[in-house]
């Protein structure tokens, strides 16, 4: 409830908050951007960062557009706002229904999709989605802009590939031109946090699926790809697919061990959740299709 | 039915709600006084140690800090937590208000920092370096009792705080010999961490010209509160003032006192200062006493029809490292005296053993001991039913007491005010299309899923409480705690213009009780529901003494005072309109706010005009004081038995265990209502508590004594978003006994829908063989239970 006195400082501009990091950056800075990952850290004692920088209010990092097949998402766009985008619906549906997802109204009107991606819960609702979608997160350090995949991006618990001295800008997720997708997730009943989290994107080709994107958060420490069920869906005919039998293959490769295992539910119950919320997943999307 | 409106059974909007909804109420957290400063408590991070040193030192020397308090300044003090309801066997112990010589649950408070502002208490509150020996803990009732089982208490060897019987231990045991089967059980009834949503709080202010003692408190009893800061800070009782602002909800957990709450007090005492604490939410989870937390055996004896002829019940509850100020309620008499259910049931015993845990106290949350009682009893009987492969709301229907029986005096010697209680099982049933149901359920086995559904049949003991009660707990004794019964007092005093103002001793915790005392006035005087301002006693400065709000009493105890003082102003009334009308007083009737001469309907004055006389006073009959106004103090003479039906109706998905709670439905009868839109939102709280309990709340400790469902993140509450739409229904048999033909509701739906929930997740899963599953029945347990817990394979 009572936050460590720390140092504020709002960054007006990318380079403004370069610099502020590289200044402070004896101090071990962090960045905030709508604060509902942050602060309720800070507030519990889980962190208690000397000095934080505010990107929350940078103009560039803040919008939705579409250009050349890629919806570009800015960092510090609130949920709300990509809920309310209709771009985004039509061309990154998954991104749009798991944000959706989100906390509650007061949460999405505050909290930002980038601030969502770069803290990293293994259990927030974007992670997996980025996955699935084959999103590239884009990343603006002393060095000059990079980009990573997010298959590359999320390492751990609130570990991601991000430098410290690097801010995430935008997120880039391929417009899915033919197909659908599907976000479902088992609901912590007292966090709302995704015990499971399914993200499906089947781009088709005609009758056939042409590509499959799946991805799950809360099974592991950091959203994983589901490579066995996607295996199983490519190249499928939509209207044949074998559902069970695809969403059997989400454990493909992992032990009900290797899940998380807390109070909010066991590994081994994760494992159930996990083929039977990926079955949801997929007959949710190919039902859209 | 139309009512007049604003009187009895009318539902005019809550006048507590626009200050609310518009966020204009004030609560404690809002106040502000000149000079104020803050307190922060330095709380035990072990569940069971031996404190062997609290150095200061760092906290004293920060400029912020005005002083550190521990044990040793308090030690010239009673500075002890009394337990207000002593039952015979009680074994009294210590409960300092900061920690003596040992911890005894985590979160007990060992040290408190007063600072200039908040952020600079809690971080001076860190830097007190408590040095620790860590004891072996024990947190459960059951370990506790073993005899190798660490002891808590030095004073209590064996752990156990008392023990209570009631009923007939040998009418019981020939029963079960002459059973032709038992049925029985065990299960936990889960600890709940209360969670209101505004934290308790106080704002203690001394004045030391003239010794006042002014404590603000969102407190459901402030007399209680009183007493009991006066008795430990050993304060003149008469200089110590009480004052509740808003309360953001209380569910019982805001009738205890409180370790915390006396030493703010203390330390406004000693630093000349208003000081304000307030819990935070971790706090809160660690500080407030919890509620429920026994393990329960019930066995029911059953004859060759199939009928109960005895019950057993025994329970060891669990009473947290310390005993708070309620902690012998859940475990005595409210759990006890309702045993019976809706039974006819020859013989029944009741057996508890309190124990204490490492744990944070058991204290009373809504529903407090009945839900316990009824929890188990409903389970049993669906269990009892299941083994004679009978239905289960034929099998309650047979054992239902009849209405030709009441006053119904009950094999443990509650006696039961009126019911009808076949009729609610039927509506209940009706509402549900209970045979429909049963048949979908059929079909649907058929097609491997899983319908399930569930009753349950209640009361509700509201009204606390008559004296009698007293009597049991030792109130009258000279060390009682308290010496106070659960009487009720209120004053109406009519003004010369027709308004009136009227004061009664309750004090809601958003309740709704200006609003419908409100209501009783209109009613009974005939004045205009907004002529009437109702002034509730969460000042005990501005009141005559009262008892609070708890135990489902504002209604039945609280309005009952008010019908007594509205008679006697009546009858003064009376005598001065016979006299302005030159009649006989007993000549005059009353009726619509006008009295009048019987036969001469224009011979007649309103209430105004006697009110004007009585203040006017130039013309009053000899021996009739000036004014218009009575004071009473109700004492009632019994509980008020509320009861009702519940059905809950379940699928479950045998993949996952995932539980969609389809539909609910409730009859309620709570006698006469009010003001039923009121009626009907307490019902649907205490349902959605009732549901929480069932599914998804419960305390969970690691074995070191850890609450690890410390925080909103990891204890579920029951959301909007979990519950089905409530299908609300109600009968009306009024209580013979109360004034006004009321009785209690708050805690009905809490009691009523957890074995309803319970009931109807079994039911479904009967396929499975699977008879019982333990509290919260999350969906984890309900796959665990299908597919075998695979955390062995």
């Amino acid at each position: 409830m009572y936050p460590n006195p720390f140092d504020y400082y709002r960054a007006e501009t990318v380079d403004e908050a370069l610099d502020l990091l590289d200044d402070h950056a004896a101090a071990n800075p962090t960045v905030l951007s709508g604060g509902h990952s942050l602060v309720p850290t800070m507030k519990s004692g889980l962190a208690a960062p000397d000095v934080v920088i505010d990107i929350g209010d940078i103009d560039e990092l803040s919008g939705v557009d579409v250009a050349d097949g890629t919806v570009e998402i800015g960092a510090c766009t609130r949920y709300a706002a990509v809920v309310e985008t209709d771009l985004v619906d039509e061309h990154a549906p998954v991104v749009s229904e798991a944000t959706a997802e989100i906390g509650d109204a007061q949460v999405r009107s505050r909290g930002t999709v980038g601030g969502n991606v770069a803290h990293a819960d293994p259990a927030s609702d974007l992670p997996a989605v980025m996955v699935a979608t084959d999103a590239t997160i884009h990343a603006t350090g002393p060095a000059g802009e990079r980009t990573i995949p997010a298959d590359d991006f999320f390492l751990g618990i609130y570990t991601t590939g991000l430098g410290p001295d690097e801010i995430l800008t935008r997120l880039s997720v391929p417009a899915l031109e033919e197909g659908a997708g599907a976000y479902v997730k088992k609901e912590s009943p007292s966090s709302g946090y995704a015990m499971i989290g399914v993200a499906v994107r089947l781009q088709t080709d005609g009758g056939t699926i042409a590509d499959a994107g799946v991805a799950a958060n809360g099974a592991m420490d950091h959203a994983i790809r589901l490579d066995g069920v996607e295996d199983a869906l490519a190249d499928q005919q939509a209207d044949e697919v074998a559902v069970d039998a695809a969403a059997d293959r989400a454990m493909d490769g992992l032990e009900a061990d290797d899940l998380m295992d807390d109070i909010q539910a066991s590994g081994a119950y994760r494992a159930q959740l996990l083929e039977s919320y990926t079955a949801r997943a997929i007959d949710r999307a190919l039902d859209r299709l | 039915m139309t009512e007049a409106p604003g009187h009895i059974g009318d539902s005019p909007e809550r006048r507590e709600d626009l200050e609310l909804v518009t966020g204009h109420g004030e609560f404690v957290d809002d106040l502000k006084r000149q000079g104020m400063v803050f307190a922060s408590f330095v709380r035990s991070e072990y569940a069971h140690a031996r404190v062997l040193d609290v150095d200061a030192e760092a906290a004293l020397a920060r400029d912020e800090v005005l002083d550190v308090y521990t044990y040793e300044d308090l030690a010239h003090l009673p500075a002890d937590i009394p337990q207000i309801y002593r039952v015979p066997t009680l074994e009294e112990t210590e409960y300092p208000l900061l920690a003596k010589e040992k911890v005894r649950y985590q979160g007990m408070p060992v040290a408190v920092v007063v600072a200039e502002d908040r952020y600079a208490a809690h971080r001076a509150a860190e830097l007190v370096d408590v040095e620790y020996e860590r004891l072996e803990s024990v947190l459960d009732p059951v370990e506790a009792a073993e005899p190798d089982a660490p002891t808590l208490h030095e004073d209590c060897e064996d752990n156990v705080a008392f023990r209570f019987e009631i009923g007939d231990e040998e009418a019981v045991a020939e029963a079960f010999e002459a059973a032709d089967r038992t049925v029985s059980f065990e299960y936990e009834n889960q600890r709940i961490v209360p969670n209101p949503i505004e934290p308790r709080a106080v704002l203690a202010d001394y004045d030391p010209y003239d010794d006042e003692l002014e404590v603000v408190v969102p407190s459901q009893q402030p007399f209680l509160h009183k007493t009991i800061i006066s008795t430990v800070l050993d304060h003149p009782k008469r200089k110590v003032r009480v004052q509740a602002p808003n309360i953001g909800g209380g569910f019982g957990a805001k009738s205890m006192v409180y370790p915390d709450e006396a030493v703010t007090a203390f330390c406004a005492k000693q630093v000349e200062r208003p000081v304000k604490w307030v819990e935070t939410r971790s706090e809160s989870f660690q500080a407030t006493e919890h509620g429920r937390g026994q393990v329960i055996e019930a066995e029911v004896a059953l004859d060759e029809d199939g009928s109960m002829i005895g019950l057993d019940v025994a329970t060891m509850a669990d009473v947290g490292g310390e005993l708070g100020s309620k902690g012998c309620l859940h475990a005595s008499t409210t759990f006890g005296l309702l045993l019976s259910g809706q039974y006819d049931i020859p013989a029944i015993s009741f057996d508890s053993t309190a124990m204490y845990t490492n744990r944070v106290p058991i204290g009373v949350y809504r529903g407090v001991g009945r839900a316990e009682a009824i929890c188990t009893l409903e389970r049993l009987v669906q269990l009892a039913a299941r083994e004679l492969g009978e239905d289960p709301a034929e099998f309650r229907r047979r054992h239902l007491v009849q209405p030709d029986q009441f006053p119904y005096e009950t094999a443990v010697g509650s006696t039961y005010d009126s019911g009808q209680y076949e009729q609610a099982l039927d509506t209940a049933l009706d509402m549900a299309d209970y045979e429909a149901l049963r048949a979908e359920q059929d079909r649907l086995r058929d097609e491997d899923r899983y319908l399930g559904i569930g009753v349950s049949c209640f009361i509700e003991s509201g009204g606390l409480a008559p004296s009698s009660l007293s009597e049991l707990f030792g109130f009258g004794q000279p060390d009682a705690a308290v010496k106070s019964s659960y009487w009720e007092s209120s004053i109406i005093r009519v003004h010369g213009s027709g308004e009136v103002t009227a004061y009664v001793g309750t004090s809601s915790p958003g309740t709704g009780v200006e609003t419908t005392h409100s209501q009783i006035v209109a009613d009974k005087l005939g004045v205009d529901v907004d002529d009437v301002d109702l002034i509730e006693g969460k000042d005990t400065a501005g009141n005559p003494d009262g008892s609070g709000s708890v135990g489902s009493r504002s209604a039945p105890v609280g309005g009952g005072a008010m019908k007594f003082s509205i008679d006697k102003v009546v009858r003064k009334a009376k005598q001065i309109a016979a006299h302005k009308l030159e009649a006989n007083p007993a000549d005059v009737a009353f009726e619509d706010g006008e009295f009048h001469i019987a036969g001469a309907p224009d011979r007649s004055m309103t209430l105004q005009a006697v009110a004007q006389e009585a203040e006017v006073a130039t013309d009053l009959p000899e021996d009739v004081e000036p004014g218009l106004e009575a004071t009473s103090y109700y004492d009632p003479e019994n509980f008020t038995w509320a009861f009702g039906t519940h059905v809950a109706v379940v699928e479950v998905d045998a993949e996952t265990g995932e539980v969609d709670l389809r539909d609910f439905y409730a009859v309620d009868d709570c006698g006469v209502q009010i003001n039923p839109q009121i009626v009907e939102g307490q019902i649907q709280g205490g349902i959605a508590q009732g549901i929480g309990q069932a599914r998804f709340e419960g305390a969970v400790y690691d074995d070191g004594g850890n609450l690890v469902s410390g925080s909103l993140q990891d204890y579920a509450v029951p959301k909007s978003t979990f519950l089905p739409e409530l299908t609300l229904e109600t009968t009306e048999t009024p209580s013979p006994h109360n004034p006004l033909g009321v009785k209690g509701v708050a805690e009905s739906g809490t009691i009523g829908a957890t074995p309803a929930v319970a009931n109807a997740i079994t039911d479904a899963l009967e396929p499975f063989g699977i008879e019982h599953l333990e509290m919260p029945i999350t969906d984890q347990t309900v796959w665990e239970a299908i597919h075998g817990d695979t955390e062995d394979e």
